[in-house]
């Protein structure tokens, strides 16, 4: 889960969660169905296109608008495990956290990198390659602050963890 | 040094004697909300967690809004996942369409005296920031942390670091709270303010009233902020006078309390304003839209479904209809505001003019269901988002504005001003 490697797919500024997945969908839960309408309408060869191991690349605000965990459902079922933006809407990232998709903001790499390009993360040592060009970006590791979650491997492992605890109060 | 009023908050949620911008800290929270569309997902989740039940049944709020009255059968599914829940765990606040008070969450929980100023509230709803009007820390999050909280009954935060928005003059005849936020977000953008409190106040937030105050706290999350927020006043008690006899602590922002920007806004002869598509922040006055032919209009929403927003509406629909080719659907918030809308006669007017009356749904808003659009279309709506694809077809069209001009662009046929129709 640590390092990536594959094709880069970019989207633009303020990519919203109603993009990701709209609303009249919301009454799925199932991820799969969910993945299936991923960027309908929105990025049609993306939601074709997109396979294991490659990393989306976004703009400013991605993940805006609703907090609709759905839309990280959705992305996750997709095959997304790792989003390079400029910078991400605040629930969106916190979704991120919480669900084991990893969000690195990463403003140059937004930059330089084309859509095709080939690429590669190391989310450990906080490097993004772009094997095409032959460019390296360099990113700041994760806060410590979720350190705790991260341990855990989830929030819903760092709860469980919690309540067995005793810490429930 | 001093702290504004959300570290004032936050601070004394965590237990310590002060926080600064860049904390993060674990808070004690108040009430923790969710609704129809997250709720499924969060009670996935706590029955993952082993919580045996919700931390207290008090605080945990559970409403069934955005599909309710269920529009199909995986959503009479979902929202039976959520009353169930709410049974099991004996959850002393459920609301539901046809369950006596009910409604949308946003305007519901400060009606029913559920949001306390200087209270910490987490809704699983980017549009929790509503609440703020109150003098409440409120926030937006996703369904998993909503459940980490039903089960402890704290989250982590970082405290935000605040900006300052400070609005001079006095409101039009036409202009609203509704405005003021549209003419804000034009003038910080959707990522303007991410992470950030939007402290709203000035001698413009001071006269503003409640109800105005929630519209521009309801949008604070489309300058992609953490919270809006305004001090509590003589207003707010007013408001929440007959609603709660439970004590709160009005806390205010200190003088020498520090903030990342101040921005000053002179609203003095602010014209309505008209968010166009595709963002909330791509804003100009209305009389830049009067060549955009509508086919529907809608009014309601935690935005502005609320009666304050229906009295607005009616002044202009009275004794006139709807111009030919555009439906109007009104839908007032919440039961309440239903039976006083219908008391004072103001259903009466919408149903005359022309206009079709719903029970309280989020529906439209969020292109759930009654009266979605089809490819093509473009809608005047006062709530509070017009992505692509927001309320129907990716290639329709939402126009976001006041219930006035709402109101007046249904009956001209396209974009109007108010006064064009009403004087």
């Amino acid at each position: 889960m640590k390092a990536f490697k594959g094709k880069a797919w970019k989207v633009g500024d303020n990519v919203d969660t109603d993009q990701i997945v709209a609303g009249r969908y919301l009454s799925l839960t199932d991820p799969e169905e969910l993945g299936s309408h991923c960027f309908e309408g929105a990025y049609p060869e993306l939601a074709e296109g997109f396979a294991e191991g490659d990393i989306l690349f976004a703009g400013e605000n991605f993940g805006c608008g609703s907090s609709r965990e759905h839309a990280v459902v959705a992305l996750k079922a997709l095959g997304v495990s790792c989003i390079v933006a400029s910078s991400f809407a605040r629930i969106f990232f916190r979704n991120c956290i919480n669900l084991g998709l990893l969000p690195v903001e990463c403003p140059g790499a937004v930059a330089s990198i084309d859509e095709g390009d080939e690429v590669s993360l190391d989310a450990e040592a906080g490097k993004i390659e772009d094997l095409t060009k032959g460019l390296l970006f360099e990113f700041d590791p994760m806060q410590p602050f979720l350190d705790d979650i991260l341990a855990a491997g989830d929030l819903t492992s760092y709860v469980q963890k919690r309540l067995a605890e005793g810490h429930a109060g | 040094m001093g702290l504004t009023i959300t570290e004032k908050i936050l601070a004394r949620a965590a237990g310590r004697e002060m926080v600064e911008a860049g904390d993060i800290v674990r808070v004690k929270v108040d009430v923790v909300m969710g609704h129809d569309v997250t709720l499924p997902l969060s009670i996935l989740e706590f029955e993952r967690m082993g919580a045996p039940t919700v931390f207290d049944r008090e605080k945990v709020i559970a409403v069934s809004d955005h599909f309710a009255p269920a529009s199909n059968i995986a959503a009479a599914d979902r929202i039976k996942m959520v009353r169930d829940f709410a049974h099991q765990h004996e959850l002393l606040h459920y609301f539901e369409p046809g369950c006596g008070q009910s409604g949308v969450c946003h305007a519901l929980l400060p009606e029913e005296g559920l949001i306390l100023p200087g209270s910490v509230i987490l809704g699983a709803d980017s549009h929790t920031t509503t609440y703020g009007a109150l003098g409440a820390f409120a926030t937006g999050m996703g369904s998993t942390d909503i459940a980490a909280a039903m089960a402890l009954g704290e989250t982590w935060l970082r405290v935000p670091e605040s900006l300052r928005l400070y609005y001079r003059g006095e409101l039009g005849r036409w202009t609203s709270g509704k405005d003021l936020i549209l003419h804000t977000l034009d003038r910080l953008g959707v990522a303007g303010a991410i992470y950030k409190a939007l402290e709203f106040c000035g001698p413009m937030i001071e006269k503003l009233d409640v109800s105005g105050r929630f519209t521009m706290c309801n949008m604070a999350v489309e300058a992609g902020a953490k919270n809006g927020i305004v001090a509590p006043d003589d207003q707010t008690a007013k408001y929440l006078r007959g609603k709660t006899s439970r004590p709160y602590e009005a806390l205010r922002s200190d003088p020498d309390a520090r903030y990342a920007a101040t921005f000053e806004f002179e609203c003095q002869g602010l014209e309505p304003q008209v968010a166009f598509p595709f963002s909330p922040d791509n804003v100009r006055p209305v009389q830049d839209g009067v060549d955009v032919k509508l086919d529907a209009a809608f009014i309601g929403s935690c935005t502005n479904g609320r009666i304050e927003d229906l009295r607005v509406a009616a002044g202009i629909l009275r004794g006139r209809s709807v111009a030919r080719g555009v439906r109007l659907i009104v839908i007032p918030a919440t039961q309440k505001t239903y039976v006083q809308a219908l008391r004072e006669g103001l259903l009466e007017v919408f149903v005359e003019a022309g206009g079709a009356v719903s029970t309280p749904t989020c529906g439209p808003c969020f292109g759930g269901h009654m009266g979605l659009l089809a490819a093509g279309e473009r809608a005047v709506s006062t709530t509070n988002r017009n992505f692509v694809g927001r309320m129907g077809h990716p290639e329709s069209e939402v126009y976001l504005a006041s219930p006035a001009v709402a109101a007046a662009s249904a009956v001209v046929g396209r974009l109007a001003h108010p006064q064009e129709v009403a004087g």
